[in-house]
This record gives structure tokens, C-alpha cells and sequence, in this order.
């Protein structure tokens, strides 16, 4: 009996400790949602960006140049996945309005993606503005013509990253046709050396060999991009783009992909072209800046061209003019905007593009006029400088399209893996295309 | 000791209905109706709306915002995908062997738990450790050890010179890797439930049988094994149900990859949320709501019915 009794009780302190605690927890959460910590006058806003060494390393450099102009405010750096995980996070974080006041995204079709003209503040007003690369300007507008987003980092290309020495040690020209790429391959291979270097551990990796070839296919189809926003141009049929998707199967039917091709991430892939066991790797110019981390001293040993066409008189390079821009969602008011304002024209500045590339390593031109490269840039820099200096350099599609289907990346794994073929990855894209498209209501898609 | 406790605590521990003897006389209930209010509020707010709101949305193109209604399209556009197919067939094969390898394995753990060997406590916590622990660390740790050029298994096979597969690049294998770990992770409640369910047979049968003269396996085929069938049906419900809705180690593990080798309708449904297709995704959780409901209601039906016949 008693000791009924006084389990009895037990279970009354128990539940009474219980709720006490869901009290005490939401008591908590409610102070949390408030913005009175800190001293008066100063204000604190967080700054979203992606988690990579350099990515953290670039923001931690800006918010410090910022801070040390701007004593009373102050910049939380925060940071989140890339990739697909990365792109539910943003959607999901402005639709519940829990998003931080400033944060790094895509510009081009990813930013209509995260509906610009609902979620984000408009920011044509900003003294920055006319100095914009006019590209990056295009790139960075809603539907509603407005610029959304503020320039971060610098623009760069999509293409093929290789080892100077193992060209140099083969006497190996650079290729400006498929064929002359795949002759190359066959001498690296010859000599025990990987000839094309994948990660598909890290998924977002294997997709330069469609997007990277989108200056081939404009050079033969100048009008693809329109035709594929209104669902009249489609991958499997256009014949200059079925072409990107033959490339991996052909690379992959060869035997040309390294070893650990299924499992590798991208930092292996840095490092087996930087230290020569793989002769290319097909990726952004962007990733160029980890070079140093994952093999110190390689920098300059790896050069960048563009991904090889049908014509070496069209072959240029397809260019990302700045991926990352800053945002504000529209959520964020009064002291809190204005602080982000700021920080985003301060990143524009020279002052702001300087502490950028003083993070990572800059990989091409900057995006507003404001800014210069410095004297010293890395061999990718400066190769591709000299697509753009010669006028054979094209925005990506995403920059010309607002569809970009959200399994491209998949579906070239399974390209490369030869589980289909690249007639049916195509075909797989198109339709994971009309999805996305008849998500955002384009007309022509019904 | 009666003194005690006070008069309440006496009315509440006699069992009411009997000692005061009702009388064909409808008693209300101890506690007032009203009691259920708070229950029903919450679960209405929490589980009736929510499902189905999400009727109503997989029927529109929905963004969080604003949604327009597109019949039945959505369902079409799901079907048609080359992933569901994959992910369909997956999700059964997944369930299959999971539960199929649940049942064996977690009956020979039992067998082997329940008879007299050394350390039997201790080896008992050692299986179901796996249970406790998260399924996320879990996927990660197994990511690590069957990586195909790193990992510890193939290096431990190479020492014996086997060339091991890659578990999880290979399209053809990345499913029953993941299905292999499951089983390691879940054979653990498994064999608890079956260790109930074995220890709870009376002993008069054994006796009865080695009376008669039956050998070690005539005992466990014809009166372990039905005997031993609440528990079976037990295991193989809550594994199957456990299988088909499984994510977090396939997510954890290979994001449905390489491709969509690995995809399972979950993943299937959480791509398409990830991807901002808010109304395809909740059509696809209708679906797996079907499948589910279509797969394991007449199956728990069929193994209580047997029960009651035995």
C-alpha cells in the first residue's frame, strides 16, 4: 500500500517537474523571438552563407572590414548546406519567415525559384546598383524587373580544370574539340594517369558536363534558351544538347573516370587534379580557391579551359556571373534593414570586394566596377579572364532560363553510373524541366 | 496502514464498479466527459486538419502561399515518374528483406538468448544495443566503413584478398547494403519480442514432448515456432510497417543514390519537397498513406486471425 502510495506521488512530482520544465522551455522560446538583447543603439543581424572553407573564410573577412567601419552593429556569421539541401533550407526558412536578415543565395533561375518578389526586398535604390557587371544585373532581377540581389565574390566559369605539369610531362595541347579532348584522355590514360577526374559522393558535382557545354550549344542554337523556357527546345531532341549528356556516357564508356569516381567528394577531386593523379576535373572555377587547402603549394599548378565543342573557330566558355548574391528577406524591418543595407553596399565596395578575396582566392572578374582583381591571381583566374577579355564567354542557361530542373544532378550520376543511357537521361531531364516549370506557371506548359 | 490513507485514496483504490455492485444500472464513468475535451482539441488541431488540409493540397500547385487547384494532375505527374517506379519497387524489396531478415535472424537470437549460455545477460544487451542508438549515426558510421576504396570492410577484405563491391556506389547493391544495416540496427527488438515470446511458452510442452520422444527440431517446428506466433506476427507488422515508411538511414545513408538506385517513396516524396513541388510531394504522401494502409491492414488481419485459430 505504501508503496502504491508513494508511487503515486512520485508520478505527481514527475508530472509537475514535467510541466514546469515545458513552462520553463517556453517561457524561453519566447524571449528568444525578441530583439531587445544587447546594449541600446546597437544592432545585430546575421549573415547566412554557405559552409565551405572558403565561404566561411571570405564572410568572416567581410563582417570583420564591416564591423571595424561600423562599431554598432554587429554580424553574426551563420551557415547551411549547398546543393539541393541547401535550397530546401532557403525555401523552407523564408516561407516560415525564420530567415536570417542578410544571406547568400543563386541569382539566376534558382532566385526565381525562391519567389523574389514575394520573399525578398527589393533593393534598385541602392547606391551600388549602376556600378553593376551587367550580367550579374540581369541575373539578379525578379520578374518584376527589380534587383534583388547585391554582388558577393566574383563571377566564374564552368569548364575543365587540369594539371599543368601532366601537360606539360605528355606534351599535350589544349583541346578545343571533343575529339581532340578524348585524344588527350587516351595519351593520360596511356601513361597511368586518371584522364577525367568525377565525385559523385558530393551529387552537385557531376553537372558540368551538361551546364558547362551551354556556350556550345548557343553557338549552334542562339535561340535554345527561349524556346526552352516556353517548352518548345528539349534536351533529348535538340541534337547541340543531347550532346553534353553523350559526353559523360562516352567519358564513362572509355573508362576514363577515376576509380573512386561513385564515392569521391569534391575536395578528392581538387586534390587529385591539383597533384597531378588526375589529369581533369570538369567543374566551376570557383572551387579553384580550395586548392590551397586540400593541396598547399599546387595553386598554380592548375590551369582552366573551357569544356570542348563540336567547332573549335565557337568553343568559349559558358561563366557564372557570381552565383552567390546577398539578399534581405522582406520580413526583415526598421534598424535591422537598414543594418543590412549597409553591409551589402559595404560588400560592394572595393573595401568589401578586397576582404572577400583576402578569404578565398578570387576566380575571375569581380561584379561591380568598384572592385579590381588584385596584380596576383591564381592560373584559373587568369585563364578565365582571357574568355572574357575575347568576347567567347556566355552565361549559363540558368541565367537564361528561369527553369533549372532540381534532379539534373542525379540524373547525370546515373548517365555516368550506366544505369540509362544518355538519350533517356535527357529525356528524364525534360520532364523533371516541365515540372519545374509548371511549378512556377510559366505558360506553354499545361 | 489504512489509516493512512485518506478517504479518497480508498474509494480511488478499490475497484469501483464490482464492490459497490451495479445493478444493471448505467454508472457513469469516474472521470466527467469533459476530461476528453483537451485530447480531442489537440488531437483535431494536431492530426485531423493537418491530414486533411494535405487531402485538399495534393490536389492543387502549391507554393506555402498560395495554391490553385489542378485535379488530379498531380497524382498523374507522380506516377509517371520514372523515380516512383524505382522508389515503389524499392520500398517493397526494402520492406521484404528487412522484415523477412528480422523474423530469422531475430528468432535464432532468441533461440540462442533463451537457452544456458555463458554471459547470456550480457550478450542480450549487446544485440539490442544497436536499437538505442540514432539512426542518423548509425547511416553515417556505415557510410564510413563501407566506402569502397577507404572503408574498413574492404580493407578488412582485401587483407584476405577479396575484392570488395562498392556497397553503396554500386547501383545494383546500394539498396540491400542499406537494408543489411537496417537489420543490424532493428534485429535487436526483434529478438527481445521473440525472447518474450519464447519464454512465455509453458514448460509442460517441452516435457510433454521429450516424453514422447521428439528431437531438438520436431520441439522448435511444432511447438516453438506456433506457439512462439503472436510474437511473429508482431515482429513481422511492426518491421514491415517500419520498412515500407523507411527514410532516415537511406537519407542518411545515400540520399537515394547513386541516381535513384536507392530511392524509396519516401525519398521519393521528400526530393519533391526539397525541390519546392509542395503539392506534388503531399499527393505522393497520400500515396504512401494507400500503400501503407493497403499493404498492412489485411496483413494484420490475416496474422490475427491465424492467431485466434491456433
Amino acid at each position: 500500500m505504501r508503496f502504491k502510495k508513494m508511487g503515486r506521488r512520485g508520478v505527481a512530482l514527475m508530472a509537475l517537474a514535467a510541466a514546469s520544465s515545458l513552462f520553463a522551455a517556453g517561457c524561453s522560446a519566447g524571449s528568444l523571438g525578441s530583439s531587445s538583447e544587447g546594449s541600446a543603439g546597437a544592432t545585430t543581424i546575421t549573415f547566412l552563407t554557405g559552409a565551405n572553407d572558403n565561404d566561411v573564410a571570405s564572410a568572416k573577412a567581410v563582417i570583420d572590414a564591416f564591423q571595424a567601419a561600423n562599431p554598432n552593429i554587429t554580424i553574426k556569421n551563420d551557415t547551411r548546406p549547398g546543393g539541393s539541401e541547401g535550397d530546401n533550407l532557403v525555401k523552407t526558412r523564408l516561407a516560415t519567415g525564420d530567415m536570417a536578415e542578410v544571406f547568400v543565395y543563386n541569382n539566376g533561375s534558382l532566385l526565381q525559384a525562391i519567389k523574389p518578389e514575394q520573399n525578398l526586398t527589393p533593393l534598385d535604390d541602392q547606391p551600388w546598383v549602376s556600378e553593376l557587371d551587367p550580367l550579374f544585373a540581369a541575373s539578379s532581377k525578379g520578374s518584376d524587373g527589380k534587383i534583388y540581389g547585391g554582388p558577393y565574390g566574383t563571377a566564374f566559369g564552368g569548364g575543365v580544370l587540369y594539371n599543368i605539369p601532366v601537360y606539360k610531362k605528355l606534351n599535350l595541347q589544349i583541346p578545343k574539340t571533343w575529339d581532340e579532348f578524348m585524344k588527350n584522355n587516351e595519351t593520360v590514360k596511356k601513361a597511368g594517369i586518371t584522364p577525367v577526374e568525377q565525385s559523385y559522393g558530393e551529387t552537385w558535382t557531376s553537372q558540368l558536363f551538361v551546364l558547362g557545354d551551354y556556350h556550345n550549344v548557343e553557338a549552334q542554337v542562339p535561340d535554345f534558351a527561349q524556346k526552352y523556357t516556353a517548352g518548345q527546345a528539349k534536351y533529348a531532341t535538340t541534337p547541340a544538347a543531347l550532346t553534353g549528356w553523350e559526353h559523360i556516357q562516352q567519358v564513362h564508356e572509355a573508362g576514363y573516370f577515376n576509380k573512386d569516381f561513385a564515392s569521391a567528394k569534391l575536395n578528392d577531386g581538387i586534390k587529385a587534379v591539383a597533384t597531378g593523379t588526375a589529369a581533369h576535373y570538369p567543374q566551376l572555377g570557383a572551387v579553384g580557391s580550395n586548392i590551397e587547402n586540400v593541396a598547399p603549394g599546387k595553386s598554380n599548378d592548375v590551369g582552366f579551359f573551357a569544356l570542348p565543342g563540336p567547332d573549335a573557330a565557337t568553343n568559349g566558355m559558358t561563366v557564372w556571373p557570381g552565383t552567390a548574391a546577398m539578399y534581405i528577406p522582406k520580413s526583415v524591418e526598421g534598424d535591422k534593414l537598414d543594418a543590412a543595407k549597409k553591409f551589402i553596399a559595404f560588400a560592394a565596395t572595393k573595401q568589401g570586394c578586397d576582404a572577400v578575396a583576402q578569404g578565398s582566392p578570387p576566380q575571375g572578374p569581380f561584379l561591380s566596377k568598384a572592385c579590381q582583381l588584385p596584380t596576383e591571381v591564381s592560373q584559373i583566374a587568369k585563364d578565365t579572364q582571357a574568355y572574357f577579355e575575347s568576347g567567347k564567354a556566355s552565361p549559363a542557361l540558368e541565367f537564361k532560363s528561369p527553369i533549372k530542373g532540381p534532379n539534373l544532378e542525379q540524373i547525370c550520376i546515373q548517365v555516368g553510373t550506366a544505369q540509362v543511357d544518355a538519350k533517356k537521361g535527357a529525356e528524364l531531364y525534360d520532364q523533371d524541366v516541365k515540372k519545374q516549370a509548371q511549378q512556377l506557371g510559366l505558360p506553354g506548359w499545361e | 496502514m489504512a489509516s493512512t490513507l485518506s478517504t479518497s485514496d480508498a474509494t480511488r483504490l478499490a475497484p469501483a464498479p464490482r464492490s459497490l455492485g451495479d445493478r444493471g444500472k448505467k454508472r457513469p464513468g469516474p472521470y466527467p466527459y469533459w476530461f476528453y475535451l483537451v485530447p480531442t482539441l489537440i488531437y483535431v488541431v494536431f492530426f485531423m486538419v493537418p491530414t486533411f488540409a494535405s487531402f485538399y493540397f495534393s490536389f492543387t500547385r502549391w507554393d506555402l502561399f498560395t495554391s490553385t487547384w489542378i485535379g488530379l494532375d498531380n497524382y498523374r505527374t507522380f506516377f509517371a515518374e520514372q523515380a516512383l517506379i524505382i522508389g515503389l519497387r524499392n520500398t517493397l524489396i526494402y520492406a521484404v528483406i528487412t522484415s523477412g531478415l528480422k523474423v530469422v535472424l531475430g528468432m535464432a537470437l532468441a533461440l540462442l538468448l533463451t537457452s544456458q549460455i555463458i554471459a547470456r545477460g550480457y550478450l542480450r544487451s549487446v544485440v539490442f544495443f544497436p536499437v538505442l542508438v540514432s539512426t542518423i549515426g548509425v547511416g553515417l558510421t556505415f557510410t564510413v566503413l563501407m566506402d569502397p576504396e577507404k572503408g574498413l570492410i574492404n580493407n578488412a577484405l582485401a587483407v584476405v584478398g577479396i575484392d570488395g563491391p562498392g556497397w553503396l556506389t554500386n547501383p545494383n547493391l546500394a539498396l540491400f547494403s542499406i537494408a543489411l544495416v537496417d537489420v543490424w540496427k532493428g534485429v535487436g527488438l526483434a529478438t527481445v519480442i521473440y525472447i518474450a515470446g519464447l519464454v512465455s511458452i509453458p514448460q509442460e510442452y517441452y516435457e510433454a514432448a521429450e516424453v514422447d520422444g521428439a528431437g531438438r527440431w520436431q520441439v522448435f517446428r511444432n511447438i516453438m515456432l506456433p506457439l512462439a506466433r503472436p510474437a511473429t506476427a508482431t515482429v513481422i507488422t511492426l518491421s514491415l510497417i517500419g520498412g515500407l515508411r523507411s527514410f532516415d538511414l537511406i537519407w542518411a545513408m545515400t540520399k537515394g543514390g547513386p541516381g535513384f538506385a536507392s530511392d524509396v517513396i519516401a525519398s521519393v516524396i521528400y526530393k519533391q519537397y526539397q525541390a519546392g513541388f509542395y503539392g506534388l510531394s503531399t499527393a505522393g504522401s497520400v500515396v504512401l498513406f494507400l500503400v501503407v494502409t493497403v499493404i498492412v491492414v489485411p496483413l494484420t488481419w490475416w496474422l490475427n486471425r491465424g492467431e485466434e485459430v491456433t
